[in-house]
């Protein structure tokens, strides 16, 4: 299974990568070969199989008391921002 | 005698009577880590300082009469991806390089309430993607059986400073092998417990189905002191189990498999088997059988779509999990031109090296429209299969033995070209995290090259007291795992 350069360059956008055409070539001929692999999948019989989300079954996401409780402070979940403005993250500007 | 020649257990009982102090034995690792790191690149970080300071607590506390228990006052090292408060935390990756974690995981808060000594934190692949630690930002980690050589990944550096008496034991994670493969490599023990177990808390997420912390030692019995310390319910992780702790080191001592029925799958003795490795395997079971056990031959038919089906499942959860490293919060951030999008583009771009790209583009690929229900979808029912050949399999035996790898610590740079062949050799180790299921090394030979062997012992769900039992008695009967490698 080959894949094309046009679909590595889109799913680098998805994944949001910049790559250079050198990158997109190597990973277009790595690519190929591991998913050529994983074709094997393909030869199973999972009728009416179930999916595995997890590998130990947690019957319901369990729900703790709603009661107040301390948290990070801001001064520490601020403490490695790249860019801050007060309690704020700072970011580049969004519309383009 | 140097200290650092000891077992954790046997260290224990000697802090415990006197005859060392804990700052002695702190200063006796960090003399052995300035000694042999250089050329083993185990460490990222040594706090030095800090070991110090927490060992002179550790002898005051036991001095007054006020000891934690088996951990106190040990020292220990945490491969770099658990999160530390106010020590760097990299993962391995250059994205981050600098980051200062504002939390510690739950794991090393309860290494610190044991009272135990955190020497620094150690070398591994980059989030932990990688089978030989050579896809760590900061340089590879050295096999100490042979500097050329890898020590196996992605915790290497926690089975490297197991291995070079840098520390007395180590904590690392295993998403598809990567305790019990590097344990392999590096002739050390190395355990993965059953998913849920212990706590995802502070530990950098790869892939959330899959990934598991666990403890390296020199001995099952080391592994079992550090595994209780750190096993059980967490609220911060509602994956956690709650299911009662054991006392695993206490229920080991005498241990013996008499009585024990262990199984041994044909489709983990096939072609690409190292004959040395399969011979030393071999062997340890020929033993197992002798000390009581009895050998009953099991099938799991599924094993050979094991790595396609971890190939898929993992990379996808990687390729989610690392969406949150966008340069907003922490860690590197390119955002000298270009507007919000840029910088997301630019930092992950910078930031990932080759491999992780490589799997995030991987998962991307298979979750991304129209590919969800072939690659994913398809995964997780596969992996269903999986999960069953072992049911099935546990209705017959007690627990299973097999080769960790299908050969010993190959050389640095061997394999880095073809990521394919990498993943292949991950064969023996990946079934047991699709399964969740428990998961051990220990020591059971060498190669002619003097290179060491591990057996693989897989158990029941939240039965690890059986792989205690197995390590145990083999340990009791073997030396392997008493071997040390000569440095430089």
């Amino acid at each position: 299974m080959a894949l094309t350069k046009e679909q590595v360059e889109k799913v680098a956008v998805l994944a949001r990568l910049s790559l250079s055409d050198d990158e997109i070539e190597q990973f277009r001929g790595q690519l190929s070969s591991i998913l050529g692999y994983i074709e094997k999948l393909q030869a199973l019989d999972v009728e009416g199989v179930p999916p595995t989300t997890h590998a130990v079954q947690v019957d319901s996401t369990p729900l703790r008391p709603d009661v107040e409780r301390e948290s990070l402070a801001p001064e520490s979940a601020l403490a490695n921002a790249p860019a801050r403005d007060g309690n704020l993250f700072l970011v580049p500007r969004i519309i383009e | 005698m140097n200290p650092i020649d000891l077992t954790l257990a046997e260290l224990s009982a000697r802090l415990a009577a006197k005859d060392v102090s804990s700052a002695e034995v702190t200063a006796a690792c960090l003399e052995r880590i300035r000694a042999t790191d250089a050329l083993l690149g185990a460490f990222l970080f040594v706090d030095e300082t800090g070991a110090m300071t927490h060992a002179q607590a550790a002898d005051e506390r036991r001095a007054a009469g006020r000891a934690r228990g088996p951990l106190d006052g040990v020292p220990l090292a945490l491969k770099d991806i658990f999160c530390t408060e106010g020590i760097p935390t990299t993962c391995g990756s250059k994205i981050l390089d600098g980051f200062v974690p504002p939390y510690d995981s739950t794991h090393v808060r309860r290494l610190k309430d044991a009272g135990a000594v955190l020497l620094g934190k150690l070398n591994m692949d980059e989030f932990a993607m990688g089978s030989s630690n050579e896809t760590s930002a900061f340089g590879p980690c050295r096999n100490p059986w042979d500097t050329s050589r890898t020590p196996g990944g992605s915790s290497g550096g926690s089975a490297a400073a197991v291995a070079a008496r840098q520390c007395f034991a180590t904590l690392g994670t295993d998403t598809g092998g990567s305790i019990r493969q590097p344990a392999a490599f590096s002739g050390v023990t190395g355990l993965k417990p059953t998913y849920g177990r212990c706590s995802r808390y502070g530990v950098i997420a790869f892939a959330s189905s899959l990934d598991q912390v666990g403890p390296f030692g020199r001995t099952a019995e080391d592994c079992a002191l550090v595994l209780q310390a750190i096993a059980g319910k967490d609220p911060m992780d509602s994956t956690s189990l709650d299911a009662p702790v054991p006392d695993w080191a206490a229920g080991m001592k005498g241990a013996s498999v008499k009585g024990m029925r262990l199984g041994v799958p044909k489709e983990y003795f096939v072609e690409g088997l190292d004959p040395e490795v399969e011979k030393a395997v071999r062997e340890a079971m020929r033993l197992l059988e002798e000390l009581g056990a009895t050998l009953v031959p099991v099938e799991l038919p599924h094993t050979e779509y094991g790595i396609s089906t971890y190939y898929v499942v993992a990379p996808a959860e990687c390729s989610s999990n690392l969406a949150r490293f966008d340069g907003v919060r922490y860690g590197m951030s390119k955002r000298e031109e270009g507007a919000l999008r840029e910088m997301y583009f630019r930092t992950r771009a910078e930031g990932f090296g080759p491999e992780v790209k490589r799997r995030i583009m991987i998962g991307t690929y298979a979750l991304s429209s129209g590919y969800y229900d072939a690659y994913y979808l398809r995964a997780q029912k596969v992996r269903t299969l999986i999960k069953r050949d072992f049911d099935e399999a546990f209705q017959m035996v007690d627990a299973i033995v097999t080769p960790t790898t299908p050969g010993v610590a190959f050389r640095l740079g061997e394999r880095t070209e073809d990521p394919l062949q990498m993943y292949l050799a991950d064969v023996f180790t990946l079934a047991c995290n699709l399964a969740g299921l428990p998961g051990m090394s220990v020591p059971c030979g060498f190669s002619s090259n003097g290179l060491p062997i591990g057996l693989q012992i897989l158990g029941k769900p939240l039965d690890e007291a059986s792989l205690f039992r197995v390590g145990g008695a083999y340990q009791a009967a073997t030396d392997w795992h008493t071997r040390a490698p000569r440095i430089g």
